[in-house]
């Protein structure tokens, strides 16, 4: 059974038709890419994953381990292990980052039916998920969000995924904005907690992070609609070449798998 | 009405929390106001002659007096002669320790989580327990007795320290400073006193927790604390009352005085029955608070979170008299149902070089309608006096409403006066992002309501603190799920 599984799914906003039937299956163990021009609908997409409700499926169908996601909360889903990486994070005044990351570790421990973390572990745990995204520990005691460089938010979404450890991690558009060695702390978050029980979504702009973060499944998103997947050879392709030519090939009725 | 709509509105009609009456004797006359009934509480109080005089001369007043008018709230009309101005629980002896005192008491306490034991043992809190209008118990005496510390009953006071209470009663909030103080002055059933002597920092807080008790008599508290010269004191106030129809009446005067370099520091936690979904019952909550910093360099801050009450009327303020002297107001206001919050502060300008700050948050939801009224104001001789004011208003749902009335009276130009507003909603995006990470749509209202109130409730205490926390997330509370 494949960990997660997109039918045929059609979403719109206020009206507006954004995914246009798309088909995704995501095993275990794998790391998908999911590429494509700006207004393509890759956040759309990652929105409607994590159960945004200002997203209105029409049609379709997502299943994760077989169960249909669509019927679930947004917090279900979490707590079931879906987690988003957001493109834009928001900031929350007042509220520390550590008392967020407790409040939700806790929720999702309670969906699993453990004890809530004592302060000790909880303390150590972080830590710990820290020195994997270098962070310092004073972010901890910082507002969540609040006052952070665009890297250190994108670090901090990492971070919270790493406390999570998620079943399915979405990632939109992390390396957007990130210098080098930013984008290398990011792609080493990944592959540490890359393993054989979990699967990454990386939506992402440029193959750059591809270099870092090695996918299994290559697929480019256009018009609401995944026209093409491959390798990840494809996604040097991309980079080379831009998106005009699978819109060409796409007119000309070329096959949409290579 | 979409789903997150409907969630706001349950969360925002949530139930009251501590609704219960505890059983208690009580000890009550029958209602009415006259006269009589003054002579009757004072006697009872065995008071002084100059303490029943000085109650009728308020009576009297107050017959010509008519409520206040201009605050932006929908009151009642409330028959003053249906109330009933005194009650007691009957006390079986006098008593000397906490294993005297009424189990069903002790149990109340523990359904709040303050048990009397527990602070004793853990947190060094001295609880001064005033349950309807009568001290029950008082802990810890001795040890600031030690100190020279004065904290008991205002009736005991009376007894005790006559010519301390003769000499400030009123002195900060005269009896006919208005309709409801002189009500009070008129009637006051009991309360607390705190004398800090000279030069003593005041090694625990003081703590009093208040419950209206007894269904239909209004409660008219009056509290009174003198810190003197170099002195430091913490007071902790904090109530919750147990539901019922019938509207009460509470009519608080608190009273501060702080002379040179001695500072107060006042903590409210507020939590009266706010009435049901429908604003049925819930109590009216006319408070009159005020400092005076009588002293150079003296502080006095007030910090409240006021969760409760159908009605809050309530403008707890500073007379900046001393030079160098600072005034502070630190307020989270709740409202939620059908409830009605005018509250916030005044800041008096009078010496040299006084210093002011303003933190109002208030959170309104449901049908409710929370407005900050403040006032600054800048006497001529208030040379380089400053003040800084920052009001925040969030918004849950669409119902509600936020109102802010800043005044300003500037008769100094070397004064420096900053004021800041904002009016925001819970975002959507917010939330989102809260249930992402696993928490549902309660949870993470209260977090960012804690959030949102931050910056006051860290002036509070440390335990108060935490119950401060709880208290914001459990009025919140509704039935998701
Ligand atoms: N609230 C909205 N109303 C109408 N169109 C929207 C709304 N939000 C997003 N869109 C449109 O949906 C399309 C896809 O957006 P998005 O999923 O963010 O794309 P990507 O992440 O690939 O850049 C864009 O054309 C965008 O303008
Ligand atoms: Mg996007």
């Amino acid at each position: 059974m494949a960990l997660l599984e997109i039918k045929d799914l059609y979403a719109s906003i206020d009206g507006n038709e954004i995914l246009k039937g798309v088909n995704l299956k995501v095993n275990k163990g794998e790391i998908h890419a999911i590429m494509g021009p700006n207004g393509s609908g890759k956040s759309t997409l990652a929105s409607v994953i994590a159960g945004r409700e200002e997203y209105e499926v029409t049609k379709g169908s997502v299943l994760f381990e077989g169960k249909d996601l669509l019927a679930l909360a947004p917090e279900e889903r979490a707590r079931e292990g879906i987690f988003l990486a957001f493109q834009y994070p928001v900031e929350i005044p007042g509220v520390s980052t550590a008392n967020f990351i407790k409040a939700s570790v806790n929720e999702i421990r309670k969906h699993r039916g453990e004890e809530p973390l004592d302060a000790a572990s909880m303390m150590r745990l972080m830590k710990e998920k820290l020195a994997l995204v270098e962070m310092d520990k004073s972010f901890l005691s910082r507002s969540v969000n609040e006052g952070f460089s665009g890297g250190e938010k994108k670090r901090n979404e990492i971070f919270q995924m790493a406390v999570m450890q998620p079943k399915l991690a979405v990632l939109d558009e992390t390396d957007s904005g990130l210098d080098i060695d930013a984008l290398k702390i990011v792609a080493n978050g990944v592959n540490k907690l890359h393993n054989e029980e979990n699967a990454f979504l990386v939506i992402t702009h440029y193959q750059r992070l591809l270099d870092y973060i090695v996918p299994d499944k290559v697929h480019v998103l256009l018009n609401g609609r995944i026209v093409k997947s491959g390798g990840k050879e494809l996604a040097l392709d991309l980079e080379e070449r831009g998106y005009d030519w699978i819109k060409e090939e796409l007119e000309a009725g070329a096959p949409q798998n290579s | 009405m979409s789903k997150d709509d409907k969630i706001i509105q349950e969360v925002a009609g949530s139930e009251y929390k501590y609704g219960w009456v505890s059983d208690l004797d009580e000890d009550r006359i029958a209602p009415g106001l006259s006269e009589e009934t003054i002579r009757f509480i004072s006697a009872k109080k065995e008071e002084p002659e100059w303490l029943l005089e000085w109650r009728l001369k308020a009576y009297r007043q107050w017959l010509k007096m008519t409520p206040p008018a201009w605050q932006n709230l929908d009151i009642p009309p409330i028959d003053f002669q249906a109330i009933s101005y005194y009650a007691a629980p009957k006390p079986k002896k006098k008593l000397e320790s906490l294993d005297e005192v009424d189990p069903d008491l002790l149990a109340t306490f523990e359904k709040l989580g303050i048990s009397l034991e527990e602070q004793k043992r853990l947190t060094g809190v001295a609880v001064d327990a005033v349950i309807d209008s009568v001290s029950v118990t008082t802990t810890f005496k001795e040890k600031l007795g030690e100190l020279g510390v004065i904290f008991c009953s205002m009736s005991e006071a009376v007894r005790e320290h006559p010519e301390l209470v003769k000499k400030y009663l009123g002195r900060v909030v005269p009896p006919t400073d208005n309709f409801y103080a002189a009500l009070n002055s008129a009637v006051f059933s009991d309360g607390s006193f705190a004398y800090i002597p000279k030069g003593v920092r005041c090694p625990m807080e003081l703590s009093t927790y208040f419950r209206i008790n007894a269904a239909g008599t209004g409660q008219f508290e009056r509290t009174l604390i003198v810190a003197e010269e170099g002195s430091y004191v913490s007071y902790l106030e904090g109530c919750t009352a147990p539901q019922r129809d019938e509207n009460q009446l509470h009519a608080a005067v608190v009273e501060l005085i702080a002379f040179d370099d001695a500072e107060i520091k006042y903590s409210t936690v507020q939590n009266w029955y706010p009435g049901d979904k429908n604003g049925v019952g819930g109590v009216y909550n006319f408070v009159t608070k005020r400092g005076i910093c009588e002293g150079r360099r003296s502080k006095i801050s007030w910090t409240q979170v006021e969760t409760g009450s159908a009605i809050t009327w309530k403008y707890p303020s500073c007379i900046l008299k001393g030079d160098d002297s600072i005034g502070e107001f630190y307020s989270v206001a709740l409202t939620r149902n059908r409830q009605q919050a005018d509250t916030g502060t005044k800041m008096i300008h009078l010496g040299k070089n006084t210093r002011s700050r303003i933190i109002s948050k208030g959170i309104s939801a449901g049908q409710s309608q929370n407005s900050y009224r403040g006032l600054v104001s800048i006497n001529k001789g208030a040379e380089n006096a400053r003040n800084y004011s920052q009001c925040d208003s969030l918004l849950l749902g669409d119902r509600c409403g936020a109102h802010t009335f800043p005044y300003l009276d500037c008769s100094n130009p070397t004064a420096q006066i900053e004021h800041e507003a904002t009016t925001s909603k819970i975002g959507e995006d917010v939330l989102f992002y809260c249930r992402q990470r696993g928490m549902d749509e309660e949870e993470a209202t209260a977090l960012i309501i804690n959030g949102f109130s931050r910056e006051v409730l860290k002036k509070l205490p440390m335990e108060f603190a935490v119950e401060a926390q709880k208290l914001l997330a459990i009025s919140l509370e509704g039935s998701v799920g």
